[in-house]
């Protein structure tokens, strides 16, 4: 019973991280009081709703790397938008970064789906393109605090039933995820094409257009994100998560998700970007340099895939003895 | 593709120079030349012995690593941990100068931190079997955090006065040391590649890893060279770009592995494996560095080059698929 339990790759990193909880509680009381969890994982919200994006592309074999620009340049749209007409309710700011988004998404999509172009290079290109476009719309200017409306500002930070709102988002993005993979043909069709696209065609299953929503799904995710931070940072310029793919990227690998698709859960992918924001909130608690994050963040990715290799690894059929030794 | 579709067999095969003419290498070639003209009306101060060779800063250090990078992803590998070996190259060089270490050392440390930490990649992928896209996205974050412990906001100068000569040394005339060092590894990577049985392993593997075992191939061991080799120009990359700096800081060569990786694909490699030539990585590190000094000359911020050169990445690769879509539709009409 325990072992199969621990088989599960979720059930090992939830212990790892109810440890690392533990653990930094032992040396500095307060850690787990619940107004600290809650900010830690206010924290964390942001990132959550991307890996949750960034799972649905890898489930299907892909990889967006421009998911932090489109965050960018949407947040940027929206914060545009609200210095432009003032007056537009926020929900439709809200819509319209998630729009740009699921546009932006659509393009990788298109051009993975239509041009067979390996997605590691659209999204290769399209990240500096999204980029760049932000700098030709602000012409390299920051939107500041001050030009933005207080309503603006304030959707994020809103408290509702104790929680601020920016958590509320994540958790229906959690919810909304958690239905699409487990009980919607597409979300299945994600684990069929990123498991074997071969055999998913055999089962009807258009390859193409299972990437092409996965895209369209991380593009939405990504833009909604992108109001949220500009709103809840209060700003918005060229270099707005800089850098922040890879952290996606890392919560998925580090939540179990098969880089080579078809394997891993959006549990998952919520506790892997957990553990990055725990492990980020921690280090000034335990008084340790700030500088360490990155380092620390790198050797979590490295152990976290390694673990997870193994317990994947299937006993292969050594047919030549000595061809085994040549590897 | 339809059954009815009649294939026509030819019963020879194109010549040589019809083939060279269609190959990638040409249409690089052709935007080279393109890319020359149109900067030369664009500036006048385009056609400068002294401003050309300042160009070539732009390119001669990531191509240096963008030669064996194209060797990795042509064995079907990627290595995105290139730039944090330079930020942890350069903090080790930096941090060794503190203690009065002269140039010769400086090289010596430079080189051997590539290497180790080409080892520890090559291990961790051909050791362990972990998929290099997810390891090296891992050790880019250890070794630029390594640097960022290190060094945290501060910057590493003092370097001594004859250690500028590698990024800020002429060999003769306009030809800079470091343009000389990319022409010579130019040759040695392609001699590598196209004329030894080390690069044909290098392809076979690309191509099938699983036959070019069963060939005889020690597939295991020619992947960790090639990991050992980005590590190594990682290396010397991080001597010519802390030299030509003079400082490090742990945010030098920031975002440099997706620009190596572009010229590398811009160049004609195949991002999936198995097929590319030294000849386009070098074109393609002209493209590149020409278009930034071009737009450069005409005040041309370097944020928008950078959409120029991703348009560029995505258009040469979805050109030739348009191209031979729409030629196969004209020659299914032709035979109806």
């Amino acid at each position: 019973m325990m072992a199969r339990i621990f088989k599960h790759r979720e059930m090992l990193l939830l212990v790892a991280i109810l440890l690392l909880v533990g653990a930094i509680e032992l040396r500095f009381p307060g850690f787990v009081a619940p107004r600290n969890l809650v900010s830690i994982y206010n924290d964390t919200a942001i990132l959550i709703i991307l890996a949750l994006g960034q799972a649905a592309v890898i489930l299907s074999r892909g990889i967006d790397l421009s998911i932090a620009a489109n965050l960018a340049l949407s947040g940027t749209i929206a914060a545009l938008l609200n210095v432009a007409f003032p007056d537009l309710p926020v929900i439709f700011l809200l819509v319209a970064a998630t729009f740009s988004g699921a546009v932006l998404g659509a393009i990788n999509g298109l051009l993975v789906w239509r041009l067979s172009i390996p997605p590691i290079v659209v999204t290769l290109g399209t990240m500096t393109i999204y980029r760049g476009t932000i700098f030709l719309l602000t012409g390299g200017a920051w939107v500041n605090a001050h030009e933005m409306t207080d309503a603006f500002k304030a959707v994020p930070r809103a408290v509702f039933l104790g929680i601020p709102v920016l958590a509320w988002f994540s958790l229906a993005v959690i919810a909304l995820m958690l239905v699409i993979l487990v009980m919607t043909r597409l979300g299945r069709a994600f684990y069929a094409v990123g498991g074997n696209p071969h055999a998913a065609v055999y089962t009807g299953i258009s390859v193409g257009r299972t990437h092409f929503f996965a895209y369209l799904i991380a593009g939405a995710l990504a833009g909604l994100a992108g109001y949220l931070w500009t709103a809840r940072y209060a700003v918005a310029y060229v270099d707005i998560a800089n850098g922040f793919e890879l952290d996606v990227v890392a919560a998925c690998v580090i939540g179990g998700i098969s880089i080579a698709g078809g394997a891993g859960t959006a549990v998952g992918a919520v506790l892997g970007a957990l553990f990055l924001g725990i492990i980020k909130n921690a280090l000034p608690v335990i008084d340790v340099s700030p500088f360490w994050q990155m380092a620390i963040s790198g050797t979590v990715i490295i152990i976290a895939v390694a673990v997870n290799a193994r317990s994947a690894r299937v006993k292969g059929r050594v047919i030549l003895k000595k061809a085994e030794h040549a590897l | 593709m339809s059954v009815s579709e009649t294939r026509f067999v030819p019963d020879r095969l194109h010549g040589r120079a019809y083939r060279m003419a269609r190959s990638w290498e040409s249409l690089l070639i052709v935007v080279v030349v393109a890319i020359f003209i149109i900067n030369s009306f664009a500036s006048p101060y385009f056609l400068d012995a002294w401003n050309l060779s300042d160009a070539t800063f732009n390119f001669t250090e990531k191509a240096l690593i963008a030669f064996a990078m194209a060797l990795v992803i042509i064995s079907g590998e990627i290595d995105l941990s290139v730039a944090s070996i330079i930020a942890l190259a350069s903090t080790a060089m930096g941090y060794a100068a503190q203690f009065g270490a002269g140039t010769p050392e400086l090289v010596v440390i430079g080189l051997g931190i590539g290497l180790l930490c080409g080892a520890f990649n090559g291990f961790l992928i051909t050791g362990l079997g972990l998929p290099s896209i997810v390891v090296t996205i891992g050790t880019m974050s250890l070794f630029r955090g390594l640097s960022y412990v290190v060094l945290g906001d501060k910057a590493f100068t003092g370097y001594p006065a004859d250690f500028a000569f590698f990024g800020q040394g002429y060999v003769f005339w306009v030809i800079s040391f470091e343009f000389v060092l990319f022409a010579v590894m130019a040759v040695l990577f392609g001699i590598l590649l196209h004329l030894t049985s080390f690069g044909r392993m290098v392809f076979a593997i690309g191509n099938n890893a699983t036959a070019a075992r069963f060939s005889g191939i020690r597939v295991g061991r020619v992947k960790f060279l090639l990991f050992l080799m980005t590590g190594v120009m990682s290396g010397m990359a991080a001597i010519c770009l802390t030299s030509r700096l003079g400082s490090t800081r742990p945010s030098i060569a920031f975002g440099w592995e997706l620009e190596i990786v572009t010229m590398v694909v811009l160049g004609g490699i195949n991002i999936l494996g198995g097929a590319g030539s030294i000849i386009g990585v070098v074109l393609a590190a002209f493209i590149m560095g020409l278009v930034t000094f071009g737009f450069g000359l005409m005040n041309v911020p370097g944020i928008v080059m950078s959409i120029f050169i991703g348009l560029l990445l995505i258009g040469v690769i979805a050109l030739p698929v348009l191209y031979t879509r729409i030629a196969r539709r004209f020659r299914r009409d032709e035979a109806l």
